[in-house]
């Protein structure tokens, strides 16, 4: 058995107030600059809607991801090797600038220029503005725009999104640095690639040509052409940071403390059988199977023979994300039937659930009305469900009674009540297991929610010894993605 | 004069060439792309560009077999010219009617599309002006050449360049189109590293055996990167 790490996120959606805080200082950091105007590495779209670019996830259209040819065997989507350098002088799947929008600035120097008037002097924008990463936002536009929604499409019932009734949360999105990135498979000159270390997705774009394959065969549409130097580029789970242990910006910005981040062990022999699977409900388990429990004895043992170091089997060991999505059990993948494993896990929402119970006059903290209408609300189940688990309401079902559970269980204990055992019983759990659980979703400090060890460093000496990182030939010398403004 | 054009410019065209790709692959990796406009227009792009690009590659072959392949070995193969001229007019002619078309709305999309426009450096300019002539040049002498045999003139110079030896007077006896013709195509030669036709040597043929899934380790692609 092969072991490799993998640095993971989970996302817990109840606590997304779509602040949009995550998108900007993650623009701030790595995407103010020409040419990638338009690339938000993290975005956060509201669900139903159409999301960034629009309806990305429509696949019948755009061709992202794998998908399972007649023989059972996976192929990209898009097609096998050979039509993919056929058809490289011209990408048939590509979306337009105007499927994310075109970004737009204001004539401020009217407000300077302007001559005296009886007016104030406006800033007029400087292209029209007809839509945007965030057009949609929080239902703005209404059901006329979020009925293009390809999830509520693939829905087998008739959604009607009268406001009165409608259901609404955020989605914040990054690239999942999956386990099987078809944005890899996809890229004919091999200028993608995962790093061993830390199964963080780059582009090297000294080797990329601009074939812009990748970017169409992401099924999340997480690879983004730069249209000045022609080369691609994508969310780089900020590894400067993460290599010193620091967490990404997106995580650490969080108004809501919503990310966590640690590793995952894998093997990644086993990725291929997982991704393959034929039934896609059973995509989770298979994609789970993948990954490795750091507490089993002959899983430490392979992980040390494979070079893996005590403090990163320490870190797996501590993994938040880890303990989400196993002894919680509440982490779910996002789309796994795109087959490419991805690694950003999301605790589906329970407000909209709750809401609905309050919006009918019953107590929302209460285990029974929960229960009940978890598994009556068909909607937003269904909806999570096309989203997290493949169209299969019983995971998501079972993750809601849990968030259920702790929050009539919690209840009694903050009121000062005897804690009512038989509440976290009946989802499976002990008290004891939910009052963890509670700790890490509701307290979420900051040492529990990023267990991110030390990247393995040469010896000081040698890393300061490289001298002025600016060389004679005026190139910056860091390794990272070279980026250049032509 | 005759010597300074056909014998000694082909070299100062194939030095640039060889050297600006060197220098170029060395240390501009970061700009060696074909810098897709794809995201700006789409429409156009699909029907010029893979028509342009067949219609190239299609007539970079023909150039191999008709300036490479000396004529008495096609004869000695059973080939005989009256049949390898019937070939050459009609594969090279609608081979170079695909080529001008798919440039010709390549250009217009350059042109037309503002944002492709705005997209465009100063050395698409060069490139393109370099490219069409040559191109539209070609096709001229290819379809109105009457039947002038190249390949006693042009060819054999050509051939000549590469063993040091250039046959001034072979080429000197050529029409004034293939002449010029093959003047513009040494300007295009030395442009090439300059512009974004250095994505021609890129063609990523690897892909068809290598695994999808590409891992690397943070140390290898350090090293790559301070290379
Ligand atoms: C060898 C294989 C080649 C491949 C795979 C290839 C591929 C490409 C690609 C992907 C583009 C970008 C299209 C876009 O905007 O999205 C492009 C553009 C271009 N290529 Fe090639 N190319 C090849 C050879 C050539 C050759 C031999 C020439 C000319 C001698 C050439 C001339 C051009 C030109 C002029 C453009 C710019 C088109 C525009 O106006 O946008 N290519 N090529
Ligand atoms: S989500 Fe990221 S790793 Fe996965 S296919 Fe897209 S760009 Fe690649
Ligand atoms: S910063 Fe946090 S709360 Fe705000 S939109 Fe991003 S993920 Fe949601």
């Amino acid at each position: 058995m092969r072991v490799l790490a993998q640095m993971a996120m989970v996302m817990n959606l109840d606590k997304c107030i779509g602040c949009h805080t995550c998108s900007v200082t993650c623009k701030q950091a790595w995407t103010n600059r020409g040419g990638v105007e338009y690339a938000w590495f993290n975005n956060v779209e509201t669900r139903p809607g159409q999301g960034y670019p629009r309806t990305y996830q429509d696949q019948q259209r755009w061709r992202g991801g794998w998908a399972l040819n007649r023989r059972g065997r996976l192929k990209l989507r898009s097609g096998g090797r050979l039509r993919r350098l056929l058809s490289l002088f011209s990408n048939p799947h590509l979306p337009k600038l105007s499927d994310y929008y075109e970004p737009w600035t204001y004539d401020y120097q009217n407000l300077i220029t302007a001559p005296a008037g009886d007016d104030l002097p406006t800033a007029k924008p400087t292209a029209p503005i007809v839509w945007s990463a965030n057009w949609d936002d929080s239902l703005g536009g209404g059901p006329e725009l979020a009925q293009h929604d390809p999830v509520l499409k693939t829905m087998s019932e008739r959604v009607r999104l009268e406001f009165e009734q409608a259901f609404m949360f955020y989605l914040p999105r990054i690239c999942e640095h999956c386990l099987n990135p078809s944005c890899v498979a996809a890229c004919p000159s091999g200028a993608i690639y995962k790093r061993t270390e830390d199964g963080i997705v780059l582009v090297d774009s000294d080797t990329c040509r601009s074939w812009r394959m990748c970017v169409s065969g992401c099924p999340y549409k997480k690879i983004f052409l730069n249209h000045q130097t022609g080369k691609a580029e994508k969310c780089t789970f900020c590894f400067p940071r993460i290599e010193l242990g620091m967490p990404t910006v997106c995580a650490q910005t969080c108004v809501g403390r919503l990310r966590y981040i640690g590793i995952v062990l894998y093997d990644p022999d086993r990725v291929l059988e997982a991704a393959s699977v034929r039934d896609e409900h059973s995509l989770i388990e298979a994609q789970k199977r993948v990954l490795l429990d750091p507490r089993d004895p002959s899983v430490v043992e392979a992980a040390l023979a494979s070079g893996i170091s005590e403090e990163w089997l320490e870190a797996a060991r501590r993994s938040p994300v880890y303990s989400l999505i196993f002894d919680y059990g509440l982490a779910l993948p996002l789309h796994p039937e795109y087959r490419t494993l991805p690694m950003v896990w999301y605790i589906p929402p329970l407000s909209p659930v709750v809401d609905a119970v309050r919006d009918t006059g019953f107590d929302g903290e209460d285990a029974e009305n929960l229960f009940a209408a978890v598994d009556s609300l068909r909607i937003p189940i269904g909806y999570l469900a096309s989203l997290f688990t493949a169209g299969d309401p019983a995971p998501v079902r079972d993750v809601l009674r849990k968030l259920a559970a702790m929050r009539a269980f919690m209840r009694d204990i903050t009121l000062g009540r005897e804690p009512d055992e038989s509440i976290p019983a009946s989802v499976g759990m002990t008290g004891e297991l939910m009052y963890d659980m509670y700790r890490l979703l509701a307290i979420a400090k900051a040492e529990d929610r990023y267990v991110i060890p030390h990247a393995h460093r040469e010896p000081t000496t040698e890393a300061f010894n490289d001298g002025c990182s600016v060389q004679d030939s005026g190139r910056v010398m860091l390794p990272m993605p070279k980026v250049r403004a032509s | 004069m005759r010597l300074a054009v056909w014998g000694v410019l082909p070299y100062l065209a194939l030095a640039s060439f060889v050297i600006g790709l060197a220098w170029r692959y060395r240390y501009d990796k970061a700009g060696w792309t074909a810098r897709s406009s794809q995201l700006h227009e789409r429409r156009l792009l699909a029907l010029g560009s893979p028509l342009f690009h067949y219609g190239i590659l299609l007539t970079a072959g023909g150039h191999a077999m008709g300036l490479l392949i000396p004529a008495g070995w096609t004869r000695a193969v059973g080939l005989s010219d009256g049949l390898y001229r019937v070939v050459a007019f009609g594969v090279g002619g609608m081979a170079g009617v695909m080529t001008v078309t798919g440039l010709a709305i390549l250009v217009y999309r350059r042109l037309t599309v503002r944002a492709v426009g705005r997209a465009s450096l100063a050395s698409d300019l060069v490139m393109y002006v370099l490219l069409g002539t040559t191109i539209l040049m070609g096709l001229a002498i290819t379809l109105t050449g009457n039947g002038h045999d190249y390949r006693a003139t042009v060819a054999p110079w050509f051939r000549s360049i590469f063993v040091l030896q250039p046959s001034v007077d072979a080429i000197a006896q050529a029409p004034f189109g293939f002449q010029l013709h093959a003047l513009v195509a040494w300007a295009l030669i030395a442009a090439w590293p300059y512009t974004r036709l250095v994505h021609a040597f890129s063609l990523p043929l690897g892909y068809l055996t290598r695994p999808y899934i590409v891992y690397r380790s943070r140390e290898a692609s350090r090293a790559r990167a301070m290379d």
